[in-house]
């Protein structure tokens, strides 16, 4: 089955600036990877429960409880841009 | 002979005998590391100040009277996808250069506890997405039983670090096969725990549902002790354990007498390099002479695991690794827009391996192929575990070759991504499933390469496995070191 | 042609717990930026969410306000999308398995009492704040975006009801009613102005008769019930506009613009919203049992209607009812306790919905700091009752009460405002003004009944105002005959 990849789609949706030359290998590359993926479809799964998860138990809560912060001056100095208690970032794309 | 070959349970002895201080054995290691460092690049950090005054620290404890228990002064390794707080924490990714965590991972934390000395950051494949170590973005690291071949990986540096002395244990993370692959191809033993064993809490996520910290060591005895120490309930990690932690070590002596063991058909034939598969059928044979009873089972699903996980990890991961932005931390390369900044920051700072992954994952879970993929791929999953379960209900572990392989050369699989996934054929599935596996060392090829053969277990099932392992262990005599440190 | 509206509403409720939905960070208003933040809010690699267990129990017991179906199974989603002030880029979320699901909540509008169904309400945890900075402050010349995290991770529940709502007065009435059922709920300080509720709409018109459903719009940003009526009734015109000079709506988002008073489309984002829901891997499920449900719901305050329905037991018309049901809290708790006092059930209303509200609104003071009490209610009821105080004084009496102050018996002494209603006292004074008035005297008798107005005038004059009318007109009826 050859698998369609809208790879400048996918990019857009991850959010990677790829240029023409990288969407191209890329979207051989994943044919290539998905044609092996695609496998999971050689299976009849009717009725077959998904697991999305191997643990079998739930409801893993927290108390409502406040516990202390990090210091803003150590979180900023990890930023690339900060500014009075900001993180600084260009405008986005409807704000301009 | 450097101290740097002991194991942990003997440098422990002679610790509390006062034959050897914990400074003089980091010394010691850290001397190895400064030999074998411009060859392996195991360590992407080494943090000399803290390891020297952490055993300073754990010496004058000890001096007091004060035992923290068997990795007290114990040099370890971790691999640097463990947060450690002010020390580099990279994941081998330029989009993390210089990033410093304010906090420090769960297993970190009680590895400090533990009174274990923190050699350094281990290097890996790229947000540990690969298995040769390959994909950092800081090179490769190299396997010390022949430096023109791959340690495997992702967790390549802790078991090449482990393997050479540069650390006496070491940590890693295994999504797919990560600490077992790298064990195997570099003569050590690798343990990827039950699910939910040992926090994630820290542990920078590749695939959530998949991750699980783990031991690498140079005996199934120092896995145990290693383990042991991080193992438990965390309530900052929701899918940790919540029972009581299984004794681990409570089996190691019993031998396999009685022990019911299945080897699983799938996991031979094509691909399997002829030494591989010869001394995985010759320690089966062995087991059984020692009251151990074999079985051939056949775990058809087991052949789609792969497919399945490469849908489900990067599935995971496209969302997992989408935090790194440049907006709070890490490489940030400007644009005019924040989103041509994100943009821009992510194709530069996200390695090759990184982005096929996250672009596959997008495509797995994007409108339109999400049950064609994703969801048939958790499908598959339910049908992985019904496998297991229907195994484990005629025997008490499964075994198999660890890796297909032994280690390959540099640059021998980079150029073919599907080539590179399959060397974890045979460890995939017990992350799809949750359950622990071990590699243990049980030979070397005709190339003089180490052989890994693992024993699987159900969900906490460790001490059995560790039971069964310690018996492999035992019976292999494998006590070769790596060309590089033998003489 | 005439056109029908149809309107659902998805409410956002931040949820007044101390700590952040997954990590331990305090909930705050106003605090400095970026200091209520921790690996997990912030989005650090390798930080966890661990749910707090008093967000799930207040879904869960607004879910059963809104007579839901609370979830055994229910499961936390992935929405992914980049925005900067997403920290993680995606949101931990619901998809398929919310928490609550299939209510209705019964509300008064328009008159009359009207089921609005409720298709689920969902857990989630809010984002950070950006800020639009730029050389003249206007978001369109915005030179940069500030990101303040404190925000980040604070617990929400999304309400989404089914578009049941005909035009936007019963929107939003719909919307005042969830926010005090919330409010009530005491899960949620329910405070529009602060953004502790926001309500979206999405509104389509149709032909009137037709089933299908037109094209939906949702708008936003509107931060008053005033404003999200307004936009609603703006939005219903524009559409019937649209259509009716021949062009056709788009599915989008608008926002209000509150100065201009109209809905502004947003320019389309880059790339369609695919959200790519997955469920959350670091989370397990959800599982609500019915134990819990029912320890739960001992714990649920009565509805609006439930409580209009008591208010008639209690002796009021339906209309006081539903106005006193709908009352403020504090306004609830004055009239039931002067109930409760013993005032008759209509007398207590009218005064609670009439002259203490007016009261309270002329002198802008709250109900706790203006000494008005049950109790103090109560009697001076029974003084009006008994003719010890005329209404009107006991008005005066009403506005003189203070904290530790509020006796209305020693207040109208005080203020001399007694009416005096014993006979014998006033015989004297009723016997001076009939013999000082011998012409009207006269005229009574000769049949024009109607001076007795002026002589009681006379009689309450002679009083300074304390005699009760009414005893004073049955004296001189005695002494004219």
């Amino acid at each position: 089955m050859p698998i369609d990849i809208d790879i400048a789609h996918v990019a857009r949706l991850a959010r990677l600036a790829l240029d023409s030359d990288e969407l191209e290998r890329y979207r051989t590359q994943l044919g290539v990877i998905l044609e092996h993926a695609a496998r999971v479809q050689e299976i009849d799964t009717a009725g077959v429960e998904p697991t999305s998860h191997p643990l079998g138990f739930t409801n893993a809560f927290r108390s409502d409880e406040v516990a202390p912060s990090l210091d803003r001056d150590e979180v900023l100095a990890a930023a690339p841009d900060a500014r009075d208690g900001y993180f600084v970032v260009p405008p986005a794309l409807d704000q301009r | 002979m450097s101290h740097a070959d002991l194991t942990i349970l003997e440098a422990g002895a002679k610790l509390r005998a006062g034959e050897l201080t914990s400074v003089q054995l980091v010394e010691d290691v850290l001397e190895r590391a400064a030999l074998t460092e411009a060859e392996l690049h195991c360590y992407l950090h080494i943090d000399h100040g803290g390891a020297r005054a952490t055993a300073v620290a754990a010496d004058r404890e000890l001096r007091d009277g004060f035992d923290r228990g068997p990795l007290h002064g114990i040099p370890v390794a971790v691999k640097d996808n463990f947060c450690t707080r002010g020390i580099p924490t990279t994941c081998s990714s330029q989009i993390l250069a210089g990033y410093r965590p304010p906090y420090d991972a769960t297993a970190v934390a009680r590895l400090r506890d533990a009174g274990a000395v923190l050699v350094g950051k281990t290097n890996l494949d790229e947000f540990a997405m690969g298995s040769s170590t390959e994909n950092s973005a800081f090179g490769p690291s190299r396997n010390p039983w022949d430096p023109e071949r791959v340690p495997g990986g992702s967790s390549g540096g802790s078991a090449a670090a482990v393997a050479v002395g540069s650390a006496l244990g070491g940590f890693g993370s295994d999504t797919g096969g990560s600490i077992r692959q790298p064990a195997s191809l570099t003569g050590v033993v690798g343990v990827k725990p039950t699910y939910g064993l040992v926090s994630r809490y820290g542990l920078v996520a590749f695939a959530s549902s998949l991750d699980q910290i783990g031991p690498l060591a140079r005996t199934v005895g120092d896995a145990v002790v290693l383990l042991s120490a991080v193992a438990g309930h965390d309530p900052s990690d929701a899918t940790s354990y919540r029972g009581e932690v299984p004794d681990f070590g409570s089996e190691l002596t019993l031998g396999v007498e009685g022990v019911r063991i299945g080897i699983v058909r799938e996991f031979s034939g094509e691909g399997y390099e002829p030494a591989v598969a010869a001394a995985v059928a010759d320690m089966v044979a062995r087991l059984e002479e020692e009251g151990a009873k074999a079985t051939e089972l056949s775990l058809p699903t087991m052949a789609l695991s792969l497919s399945a996980y490469y849908l489900i990890a990067p599935a995971e991961c496209s969302a997992n690794l989408a935090r790194f932005d440049g907006v709070r931390y890490g490489l940030r390369v400007e644009g005019e827009t924040v989103e041509e900044m994100m943009g821009r920051t992510r194709a530069e700072g996200f390695g090759p391996e990184v982005t096929r992954r996250i672009l596959l994952g997008t495509y797995a879970l994007s409108a339109g192929y999400y049950d064609a993929f994703y969801g048939q791929a958790q499908k598959v999953r339910t049908l992985v575990l019904e496998d297991f379960a229907r195994a484990y209900s005629q025997v008490d572990v499964l075994v198999t070759p660890t890796s297909p392989t032994t280690a390959f050369r540099l640059g021998a699989k980079t150029q073919d991504p599907l080539s590179m996934y399959l060397s974890d054929v045979c460890t995939i599935p017990s992350n799809l499933a949750g359950h622990p596996a071990v590699s243990v060392p049980v030979g070397l090829d005709d190339s003089g390469l180490p052989i890994g053969f693992q024993v699987m277990a159900p969900a906490l099932g460790e001490a059995t496995m560790f039971r069964v392992a310690a018996e492999v262990e035992r019976l292999a005599g494998f006590t070769s070191r790596p060309g590089l440190v033998a003489a | 042609m005439s056109w029908e509206s149809v309107i659902g509403i998805e409410t956002h409720v931040e949820l007044s717990t101390q700590s952040k939905m997954f990590c331990g960070c305090a909930v705050g208003f106003g605090a400095e930026p970026n200091t209520s933040v921790c690996p997990v809010c912030l989005g650090l690699p390798g930080a966890l969410p661990v749910p707090n267990e008093r967000a799930i129990e207040s879904i869960a017991l607004i879910g059963l306000a809104l007579n839901c179906e609370v979830a055994r199974n229910s499961v936390f989603h992935r929405k992914n999308y980049f925005y900067a002030d997403l920290p993680k880029n995606y949101q931990i979320s619901q998809y398929d398995l919310p928490v609550c699901k299939d209510g209705w909540l019964e509300i008064e509008a328009n008159g009359e009492r009207r089921r609005v169904r409720i298709e689920r309400a969902h857990m989630e945890e809010d984002t950070g704040k950006s800020i639009h900075t730029g050389e003249g402050g206007r978001i369109h010349t915005a030179g940069s975006t500030l990101l303040d995290f404190n925000r980040s991770g604070v617990p929400l529940v999304e309400v989404v009801s089914r578009p049941d709502l005909p035009d936007a007065r019963t929107a939003r009435a719909y919307a005042q009613q969830l926010r005090d059922l919330v409010g009530e709920l005491g899960v949620s300080d329910a405070r529009m102005e602060e953004g502790s509720i926001r309500f979206d709409a999405n509104v389509s018109v149709r032909p009137e008769g037709q089933d299908a459903l037109g094209t939906k719009v949702e708008i936003k940003n509107m931060n008053s019930f005033r404003s999200l009526e307004a936009a609603i009734d703006f939005e219903i015109a524009r559409q019937i506009g649209v259509i009716e000079a021949g062009g056709e709506l788009i599915q989008e988002t608008r926002h209000w613009d509150e100065e201009a008073g109209v809905t502004q489309g947003m320019r389309t984002k880059e790339g369609s919203s695919d959200y790519r829901y997955f469920a959350e891997p670091d989370l397990v499920p959800l599982a609500i049992g019915p134990e819990q449900v029912a320890a739960l719901r001992t714990s649920l305050p009565e509805t609006p209607s439930q409580r209009h329905d008591r208010y008639v037991g209690m002796g009021l018309s339906s209309q006081a009812a539903s106005v006193m049901s709908a009352s403020e809290p504090a306004m609830r708790r004055l009239f039931e306790g002067a109930v409760e006092a013993r005032a008759p059930a209509a007398a207590a209303a009218s005064w609670v919905s009439g002259e203490v509200t007016a009261l309270l609104r002329r002198t802008e003071r709250s109900l706790e700091s203006s000494g008005i009490s049950s109790e103090g209610l109560a009697a001076l009821v029974a003084m009006v009752d008994s003719g010890q105080v005329s209404s009107s004084a006991a008005k005066e009496v009403l506005a003189a009460m203070q904290p530790g102050d509020q006796d209305p018996q020693a207040l109208a002494e005080r203020l001399d405002l007694l009416q005096i209603s014993d006979s014998s006292a006033l015989a004297a004074q009723v016997a001076e003004v009939v013999a000082a008035n011998a012409d009207a005297r006269e005229r009574y008798r000769a049949g024009e009944t109607k001076v007795l107005g002026f002589l009681v005038g006379q009689v309450m004059k002679a009083t300074g105002g304390k005699a009760d009318p009414a005893v004073v007109s049955r004296l001189l009826v005695e002494q004219l005959s």
